[in-house]
């Protein structure tokens, strides 16, 4: 503790040099921890869906839906006990900013099959009985300002674009799961397909199984079914599903972990060249204080701690900075990372990296001024 | 018995493959108490001598013993501690750490010793005090002039109160009644405190106030 004036002291020999380097090492901090809760929300999102329900899609692509008629055929597959569907809306409300999610639902199978999603009861009825209502999550209420009762309107990009789709908060949902997103839109797929000139089908059909550990023969069984069909399918657990619709964006992970690295190596060299900077212009000092008996174990200690205070405060300032904005907005990536945080895991790997960061920038300046020639630098100064 | 003893010291460089030969086979012996003088011309060795008795170099032959221990046999780390207990350094250009008070500064070398914050403090207000700096211990080194720094200097190599101070020309930089200053504080240290002093000087003045000159030219040292 009685050096802690000593190395107080050094840091606020150039307090312009000394802020700016810690803000880097926060900003640099603050993307770091921001692209892996990004790829942490993600991983989380695979474990959204349930083992006990399975999705059938096309096998091609999700994008490429599948007939009406395949509701009987499945609704009687040994193991499903019972069979819905949804599709993509693909809507825009005012401006294409303002994304969100929208799926038309078959809500009267649909609803029952998602305990997730808690409607008030006398909700529920209004949103059943009405073609033109919408079910819309807690968090897109607050998002827009909206509330019960309002139409709002929206244009869809894949359904009759021409035209606007009038719709009426009738129930709002909360999710039990923050990772299941609470910014979702649903509608009825009935008035979809009368209004979009019956020409809207089953983006994809969910199952509910009265085992999860049939899944793989109900799914081998539909599949085999389906085969030499018009529109073969791909059937899978809806986990497994959230997985393959995540890695449509091909690998995030990789990318962002790249990316962050690539954050890293950058901001070690800013750190260091700052403590080397540092280092420099007090040669002739580190020389006097190994003339007064200062070890050259201790000035390791004090330029280490130099450099460790530098980067733990930059890392305080980027990884909570962090985690206070997004928790503060709410932030969500426009319903994309529903459930999105900063996790503490991310925020102890944030202050690792600044700790490591500090001792990584610090060691050659250290090591210079444990192993600089007393006499010699002395006697240049001199 | 010397307390400080210096036998067959010799000291060669080394740049690319030519030796350069500072001194060879010097002896000296400083007794306890004693306020000794060393001149020469420059280049002559002084400094590299002070440095090899502080221990910041290494003679390439020859022992150094102060109070009996074998100054060239330590590792840099006993050196180290040797010097924080041993050796009062003060320098031609002061060399105080611009960045710390001038209280700061003299608390410097008993940072290294178990004395609580109380102590160092008695002990810093103490130091300040003989150099009659007791009022400027919250300046710092810009905010005094090149005679208070060098008391301020004065007292960071007292403070520890060491068993030997070496001065490396502690006037050079000084005007004349600064230097005048200093030399009789120094003189005070050695007459008053009984602290032994081996300082370095051009100036014929100043080698006047110790208590005997040695002349150190040519590699030879000469009483």
């Amino acid at each position: 503790m009685k050096y802690v004036k000593l190395v107080w002291a050094n840091l606020t020999r150039s307090k312009r040099r000394t802020i700016l380097t810690t803000l880097s090492v926060a900003a640099a901090l603050f993307l770091f921890v921001s692209l892996r809760s990004v790829i942490t929300t993600l991983e989380d999102a695979k474990q959204v869906g349930s083992e006990s329900r399975m999705v059938t899609r096309n096998s091609i692509s999700i994008v490429f839906p599948l007939p009406e008629a395949y509701y009987t055929w499945l609704s009687a597959v040994p193991g499903v006990t019972s069979v819905s569907w949804a599709c993509w809306f693909g809507g825009i409300y005012q401006d294409p900013k303002n994304f969100f999610p929208q799926f038309a639902i078959k809500a009267d199978s649909y609803l029952p099959m998602y305990p997730e999603m808690v409607i008030p009861e006398d909700q529920r009825g209004q949103f059943m009985a009405e073609r033109t209502a919408a079910l819309v999550g807690k968090g897109l209420m607050e998002r827009f300002g909206w509330r019960l009762g309002q139409n709002i309107q929206l244009r869809s990009s894949i359904y009759v674009p021409e035209q606007t789709w009038p719709f009426t908060i009738r129930a709002v949902y909360t999710p039990t799961d923050p990772s299941f997103g609470d910014e979702l839109m649903f509608i009825h797929y009935e008035y979809l397909y009368e209004n979009s000139g019956r020409w809207a089908t089953p983006g994809w059909y969910v199952l509910q199984l009265d085992d999860p550990a049939r899944a793989a023969s109900v799914a081998t069984v539909i599949d085999e079914h389906y085969k030499n069909s018009g529109a073969s399918t791909r059937t899978e657990t809806e986990r497994a599903f959230q997985t393959s619709f995540i890695t449509m964006y091909g690998n995030v992970g990789f990318l962002l972990n790249a990316i962050g690295m690539a954050v890293f190596f950058a901001i070690l060299l800013v750190a260091a060249n700052t403590m080397m900077m540092a280092a420099r212009e007090r040669t002739s000092e580190v020389a006097v204080l190994k003339t007064l008996g200062f070890s050259d174990r201790l000035l390791v200690g004090l330029v280490l701690a130099e450099a460790a205070v530098i980067t733990v405060t930059g890392g305080l300032i980027g990884v909570f900075g962090a985690k206070l904005i997004f928790e503060g907005t709410e932030f969500q990536g426009a319903g994309f990372l529903p459930g999105f945080e900063v996790k503490w895991g991310t925020a102890v790997i944030g202050l690792l990296i600044a700790v490591l960061l500090g001792v990584v920038s610090g060691l050659v300046p250290a090591w210079q001024a444990a192993r600089l020639p007393v006499a010699h630098t002395l006697r240049r100064v001199a | 018995m010397a307390l400080l003893e210096i036998r067959n010291l010799s000291k060669v460089y080394q740049r690319d493959s030519q030796a350069i030969p500072v001194f060879e086979a010097i002896n000296l012996d400083i007794v306890a108490g004693e306020f000794l003088v060393l001149m020469g011309p420059s280049g002559s060795g002084k400094t590299t001598l002070l440095n090899l008795i502080a221990g910041l170099d290494r003679p390439t032959t020859g022992q150094i013993s102060v109070s009996g221990e074998d100054v060239t046999e330590m590792t840099n780390r006993r050196l180290a501690a040797w010097r924080s207990r041993h050796v009062g350094f003060i320098f031609q250009l002061y060399n105080l750490l611009p960045v710390l008070t001038a209280y700061q500064n003299v608390e410097l070398p008993l940072l290294l010793t178990p004395l609580s914050k109380r102590e160092r403090r008695e002990h810093v207000e103490a130091a300040l005090e003989i150099v009659g700096l007791s009022d400027r211990g919250n300046h710092f080194p810009r905010q005094l002039s090149g005679g208070q720094e060098q008391r301020v200097a004065i007292a960071r190599a007292v403070v520890s109160d060491p068993t030997l101070i070496l001065a490396d020309e502690p006037t050079g930089d000084l005007d004349a009644k600064s230097a005048d200053e200093i030399l009789t504080l120094m003189q005070r240290l050695n007459g008053e405190f009984q602290k032994t002093i081996l300082l370095v000087t051009h100036d014929q003045r100043a080698a006047e106030r110790g208590h005997a000159i040695m002349h150190l030219d040519k590699g030879v040292l000469t009483r």
